[in-house]
């Protein structure tokens, strides 16, 4: 395609609907699965990119390499269980542990708005270090900007991460089958209330704490095992619900899961109780399925339950033939219903 | 006790279910009034439980939908002038006005937050004095009683920067518009649990009475709407019209006195405009004469234009409950959650987003 076709073409996103950019395109739902699908891959789309992985899986001479980018934009940037430091780390990390790859080196890029303390910036930098030290990640370039006061929140940062792939690793949702099982490496929720108490002054008789955590470790002894894994993907915005439907419409099948069989922190459905949040759509930063033959899903439960953040793993449901609806669920009292992909962020109910 | 956890229990609600299939001899047809127990019926599967001989018809309970086009135009006004900071409940930033809804009001620079109770709108207010606070007081008699109490708290602190564009409504005028439509089908209420918990339940006794229904308060987790509905289809089968609470861990016949009467105190009785149904007298709230200053009606100029419903939504007759989401033509077609063409769809307790969000078929 040359330049002049690519300016010619008009945005797919018709101005009626939204001139503008609005929360809810960041929101991990729908509609940010629409600007993605209808602006960015329409227009970038090559065979890599079109995977949609949770990073890129290029092959490089006899060897494949992982590569993967995140964003952090958080307030508060401390909150009960990590910070944006830690966050930018595993969140790069943990891509392209999705990948199947081992992360190696890191990019970080910082936007830093005028007047932010410098103490606070060492503290997130430390956090960084030690975080990339757990992960044996190491940061070997990077870069920062500042920008005036009130243009930015504090401090925003951009992690790249590049991972090698071993040899023998085939991850790829096309691999999903009929029967196949799905396992949740843990409790779901708790980042995003975590998050949400502090952001809103919510408060609770105990405190959330966030479920950040680097996966590469539970995905490396899962790999060792040779459990013929389909598909991994991490659980981030928009949740369980999001990350399964994505799955689900890329390959032609439905995803069966049991209500009971999710593991909820009380503190965390409580608090989403209180909001009429449903926990399912609710943002995680440490935990992720397992997509994977029915026959090796015990074993993979229980080598995740051998990690502190897979203490609660679970096979939730299976794979099924093609039904009505991408991801349907048998709620707790035994009837069926679909769960869909959000439109947008949640909002908190009237009543 | 969690108060949550053993109400979802599946062997109690499939026992539930199991006394329904035996009291049950012909075909009943029960309105839940309110938007939270549709979200839960739809959710949970309550309705797959039940004999099909028994309609669930889901009624006019859920104040985002029933908020007029024209107020929805109005806050989007006065929300995108200059010195306002407007401040609303989550779920009625995404209604869709005749323009925008108030999220691309944010978008394109206005100040709009979204709050957990109008007592954090005063707080915005006190703290800042050279702005404009507005507060969307859109709700039940549930929320009434907390907006009545900012009102209050803003004239407490003497604040001349804090005012209000309300809409609330009230549901028993509502029951009776229902039943008083020519095709009503509906034979028993299952009233909503939270607005009863504040109101208590005697304003429904005249009403069981006069039209010949049984109304049973009732809460909102599964165990609590298959319990209710059993209470009003046992009356149903024995020939009673009485109101009966199945929410017995939340409700008094008389209801939250102290909430009542500073309600009183600060709002008078008003008609009100439903979206989709129209105009039901004495159905809302208004403030009283003495708290005027603190209505963003009076206080801005806006203006008020009537605006029409798209013709092909069916909206009315799903709020009235005289037809299901899946009769209407534009369902899941041109009528989304992301371009909603009427009231049941805009909000989640909608009946038609219910629909959509748990029901409606879309694998390729």
């Amino acid at each position: 395609m040359d330049t002049r076709k690519i300016t010619e073409i008009t945005c797919p996103i018709s101005i009626s609907d939204y001139p503008e950019i609005t929360m809810a395109h960041g929101g991990g739902g729908r509609l940010m699965n629409d600007l993605i699908g209808k602006i960015m891959l329409r227009v970038f789309s090559n065979p890599i990119l079109d995977a949609r992985h949770d990073g890129a899986v290029i092959a490089v001479g006899e060897g494949r390499l992982a590569f993967a980018t995140d964003s952090h934009v958080i307030t508060p940037l401390f909150f009960p269980g990590g910070d944006i430091g830690a966050l930018s780390v595993y969140g790069t990390v943990n891509d392209l542990a999705m990948c199947g790859a081992h992360a190696k080196w890191l990019s970080a890029g910082f936007i830093i708005e005028e007047g932010f303390s410098m103490e606070t910036l060492w503290r997130i930098v430390l956090s960084m270090a030690e975080a990339s030290m757990k992960t044996g990640v190491s940061i070997v370039t990077g870069d920062t900007k500042v920008v005036d006061r009130g243009k930015g929140d504090g401090i925003y940062i951009n992690t790249a991460g590049i991972g090698i792939i071993p040899p023998g690793i085939d991850i790829d949702p096309s691999r999903i089958t009929e029967g196949d099982a799905v396992v949740l490496s843990g409790d779901i929720g708790r980042h995003g209330m975590a998050v949400m108490a502090i952001r809103e002054g919510i408060e609770l008789e105990s405190t959330i704490r966030s479920d950040l955590a680097p996966l590469d470790s539970m995905v490396r002894d899962l790999l060792r095992e040779e459990l013929d894994i389909h598909c991994m993907r991490d659980l981030t915005r928009g949740g369980l619900a999001s990350g399964l439907n994505e799955i689900a419409s890329m390959v032609d099948s439905s995803i069966r899961i049991e209500e009971n069989l999710i593991p909820v922190q009380d503190e965390v459905q409580g608090a989403c109780e209180i909001l009429g949040f449903d926990p399912l759509y609710v943002a995680n930063e440490g935990r992720f399925v397992v997509i994977l033959p029915r026959e090796n899903a015990e074993r993979a439960v229980e080598i995740l339950r051998q990690h502190d953040s897979g203490r609660q793993a679970e096979i939730i449901g299976f794979v099924e033939k093609p039904q009505y609806a991408d991801v349907l669920m048998t709620s707790s009292i035994g009837s069926e219903r679909i769960v869909d992909m959000m439109s947008g962020e949640q909002l908190p109910r009237i009543c | 006790m969690k108060y949550v956890s053993e109400y979802r229990d599946r062997e109690s609600a499939i026992a539930y279910a199991d006394l329904i299939r035996k009291l049950v001899t012909r075909e009943w047809s029960i309105m839940e009034v309110c938007g939270g127990q549709t979200h839960s019926i739809v959710k949970y599967g309550i309705d797959q439980l039940i004999p099909n001989s028994v309609t669930l018809i889901h009624g006019p309970g859920c104040p985002v939908c029933v908020t007029p086009i024209e107020l929805i135009d109005q806050a989007a006004e006065i929300a995108g002038f200059e010195n306002v900071i407007f401040c609303s409940f989550g779920d009625m930033l995404r209604v869709p006005g005749s323009i925008t809804d108030l999220l691309g009001v944010k978008a394109s620079g206005g100040d709009v937050r979204m709050v957990y109770s109008p007592v954090d709108a005063v707080r915005i207010a006190a703290a800042n004095p050279d702005r404009e606070i507005v507060f969307f007081a859109v709700g039940f008699e549930t929320t009434a009683p907390v907006t009545a109490a900012a009102v209050l708290q803003a004239e407490h602190l003497g604040l001349n920067n804090f005012s209000l564009l309300v809409s609330h409504v009230l549901v028993p005028p509502a029951i009776e518009a229902v039943l008083s439509g020519e095709d009503c089908a509906v034979q028993g209420f299952l009233a909503a649990g939270h607005v009863c918990s504040v109101m208590g339940y005697t304003e429904y006794e005249p009403i069981a009475e006069k039209y010949g229904v049984p109304i049973v308060v009732t809460g909102f987790e599964p165990l609590d709407i298959l319990e209710g509905i059993h209470m009003c289809l046992k009356q149903l089968e024995e020939g009673r019209a009485d109101v009966e609470n199945q929410y017995l861990r939340a409700v008094s016949r008389d209801g939250n006195r102290a909430a009542i009467e500073i309600m009183r105190s600060v709002f008078e009785i008003t008609d009100r405009k439903w979206r989709g149904i129209g105009r039901i007298p004495d159905s809302g709230f208004s403030l009283r004469e003495r708290f005027a200053g603190f209505d963003a009606g009076k206080r801005f100029e806006v203006g008020s234009h009537e605006v029409d419903e798209p013709e092909i939504c069916i909206s009315g007759e799903v709020l009235r409950g005289n037809k299901k989401p899946f009769e209407c033509e534009a369902f899941g077609k041109e009528c989304t959650p992301e371009r909603p063409l009427g009231a049941p769809m805009v909000s989640s307790e909608g009946a038609c987003a219910a629909y959509y969000r748990y029901r409606l078929s879309r694998k390729r």
